[in-house]
């Protein structure tokens, strides 16, 4: 996750050619695009802990509107709090900040998603503009989905008799619409910023490379799981804030290893096994056997 | 009739009822009311030990089959039909499992008509639901049999090679797609456990379980049904899994070595104990036995199967649920709910073994016996 300064100083290069360079085309998902894939910055060295993002997201979505300790079917993104080690002073409110640190969580948004490769009736899918969606009317309820998803996102209706699968969908309306997602409008301290994911990464990287003394040299969500639409930038080391570490390959392409030797196994196995019975039945006739 | 005493039936209809009335609180109240099941936790007993030690524990059916029908080795033949019936059952039983697991059970159909050929999951509910009709037109020869309708038996005699070479690469899709399924979890199941080679290791221990499980399963037919254990095939199946088990061994030791996790085999940890456990006791140990002057008698064999039996499921729980709690930083143990459930499914299994193996020609060689019941 910390990035070495020269594989930042790679990253700020890659950046500026696209999302492209970081996560050439793989076989489970974004082949098509059609305009380019939002991304999402969250400043966690901006973010005051106000959870407006979070009130907007629960008012515009219906959920009741009172504080949520972690994500939950209505609680689709949540404001988390961590206590420093060593007290640093808060961009913005000075020394009464410097003992922790908050900062919004929700689904990710990966550029290939695991949660989307591993759902076997494709209820959950990466649509070309960003966002993962979910379409309850396929559901199976098998969970795979919530095993799958390194950041441990998806939310299950544990007390529904038929229940769904709940996560952030980005808004996706209101971006087909050419609103931002209601959590973004709501920010009063501009900590949360989208755009396009590659101008979005610039960003980030301008704001590292611009005030180096502030930022960590890392961009989380650049990388983990293969790349994400919510991107993050922190004064504060991603580990010390509990970000969990995440592979840096796309999560589809390790199932996919497997899976893609599926028909060649098909025809090897049938061939092999046919040839088998046929000639074993034959000496099996020839010695008079007892079929 | 089977010597099982009227106390033993009592107790396994008692557990299918009461797993019947923990399904009724499941789909009135939700999983959340009857399991320990969380978001971070979302896969529990009912996965780990119903639903993939259910398929791998099934393996005796498409081992077998392949053995009696592909390799035309008819000396097998009287374990063919035994293992094919606990086959059927035991994929039946997956389906029940899933039925009270799934969120939405009704829609257990659905990816017949709605496809992602990306997810392990979508090619496991393929092969699952097209093995467990393999599976039912095998064991409906048996049906037919019971009945005489003898112009289908004979089209049934006929087609069974194909529907068998169909069922054995079914098997060995699922099989190992049921290990491929954790491929995606890189940073949650632990390193003992999480290999590119899941699903080759899936696969070799349920083709080894194959024999074992056949194996449990004519010990136990014996006592119950009284009849005579035959050594000498006992022996071979033996020797038939020693030879799989140290390929699976070998493959485990040298995918342990080249990852470099070796040093995690130790007794201090949860994870590094419960992996001694499963490879000492349920791989090692039963090779030992094998390997010794003892091993064609039967005990021998039954003990060493038994062993390999058990470290199947141990692998698949630890798959599923030891491996995933640190990774996971969940704490889940399984409520008694989901226990009831599981041991209630068994005993439904149990119950209807037996019940097919007093009603259908299933210990018979074929024309003989036809008219007993």
């Amino acid at each position: 996750m910390a990035l070495t300064r020269r594989q930042f100083l790679h990253l700020v290069a890659a950046s500026a050619l696209g999302v492209a360079v970081l996560s050439p085309a793989r076989p489970a998902s974004a082949r098509r695009r059609s305009g380019p894939a939002v991304g999402l910055l969250v400043d966690v060295a901006r973010c005051i802990g106000c959870r407006s993002c979070e009130m907007a997201c629960k008012r515009y979505h219906g959920f009741p509107e009172r504080e949520s300790a972690d994500l939950s079917p209505t609680a689709w993104t949540v404001v988390r709090s961590r206590s420093l080690d060593r007290p640093r002073p808060h961009l913005i409110l000075g020394e009464g900040g410097a003992g922790q640190r908050t900062y919004k969580v929700q689904c990710m948004h990966c550029v290939e998603p695991a949660c989307a490769s591993a759902c076997p009736v494709a209820a959950l899918r990466k649509t070309p503009e960003g966002p993962v969606v979910y379409e309850a009317g396929r559901c199976l309820g098998c969970r795979y989905c919530m095993l799958a998803c390194p950041f441990q996102v998806p939310r299950f209706e544990w007390d529904r008799p038929l229940p769904r699968i709940q996560k952030c969908n980005l808004c996706a309306e209101r971006l087909a619409r050419g609103d931002r997602p209601a959590c973004v409008e709501a920010c009063p301290v501009q900590a949360l910023q989208i755009g396009p994911r590659d101008a979005i990464l610039s960003e980030a990287a301008r704001r590292i490379a611009e005030t180096p003394d502030r930022y960590v040299p890392a961009i989380y969500g650049a990388e983990e799981a293969g790349g994400t639409s919510w991107l993050y930038v922190s004064d504060v080391p991603f580990e010390e804030l509990g970000f969990p570490v995440v592979v840096r390959e796309p999560l589809p392409a390790y199932t996919w290893k497997a899976l893609g030797k599926v028909p060649a196994l098909v025809i090897t196995v049938g061939a092999t096994l046919s040839a088998l019975e046929f000639f074993l039945r034959r000496r099996a006739d020839l010695n008079g056997g007892v079929r | 009739m089977a010597r099982l005493l009227p106390v033993g039936r009592a107790v396994l209809w008692s557990l299918a009822a009461a797993a019947a009335v923990v399904s009724v609180v499941r789909y009135a109240r939700g999983l959340g009311a009857v399991t320990h099941l969380s978001d971070r936790f979302p896969w529990g007993l009912w996965v780990g030990f119903d639903i993939l030690c259910g398929v791998a524990l099934a393996a005796g059916g498409f081992t077998m089959a392949a053995t009696v029908h592909v390799l035309h080795n008819e000396r097998y033949r009287p374990l063919l039909r035994p293992a094919i019936v606990t086959g059927f059952l035991g994929y039946l039983l997956v389906v029940a499992a899933l039925l009270v697991d799934l969120g939405r059970p009704y829609r257990i159909w659905h990816p017949l008509i709605m496809w992602n050929p990306h997810s392990v999951m979508f090619e496991v509910a393929w092969c699952v639901m097209l093995y467990t009709l393999v599976l039912a037109l095998e064991f409906g020869t048996m049906v037919l049999e019971r009945l005489g309708w003898t112009t289908l038996l004979s089209i049934a005699r006929v087609s069974l090679p194909p529907l068998v070479v169909a069922g054995v690469i079914l098997s060995t899709l699922h099989q190992s797609s049921l290990g491929s399924l954790f491929l995606i979890v890189p940073g949650k199941l632990h390193p003992l456990w999480y290999t590119p080679l899941l699903p080759v290791l899936f696969f070799l221990s349920a083709v080894a379980v194959g024999p074992a499980m056949v194996t449990v399963e004519a010990a136990a037919s014996a006592r119950a049904f009284r009849r005579p254990l035959e050594a000498p095939l006992l022996a071979d199946l033996g020797r038939a899994m020693a030879v799989v088990l140290t390929l699976y061994l070998g493959v485990r030791v040298v995918d342990l070595v080249l990852r470099d996790v070796l040093p995690l085999v130790t007794p201090t940890t949860v994870e590094g104990a419960l992996f001694i456990a499963e490879v000492g006791g349920g791989v090692v140990a039963p090779l030992v036995l094998l390997a010794l002057p003892t091993a064609h008698r039967p005990g021998t064999v039954v003990a060493s199967s038994a062993l390999a039996v058990a470290g199947v499921v141990l692998n698949r729980l630890n798959v599923a649920i030891t491996g995933m709690r640190a990774g996971t930083g969940a704490a889940y143990v399984p409520s008694w709910m989901e226990v009831v459930v599981t041991l209630g499914i068994v005993s439904a299994g149990v119950l209807a073994y037996l019940w097919i193996a007093e009603h259908l020609p299933v210990f018979a060689a074929p024309a003989e016996e036809r008219a007993g019941g």
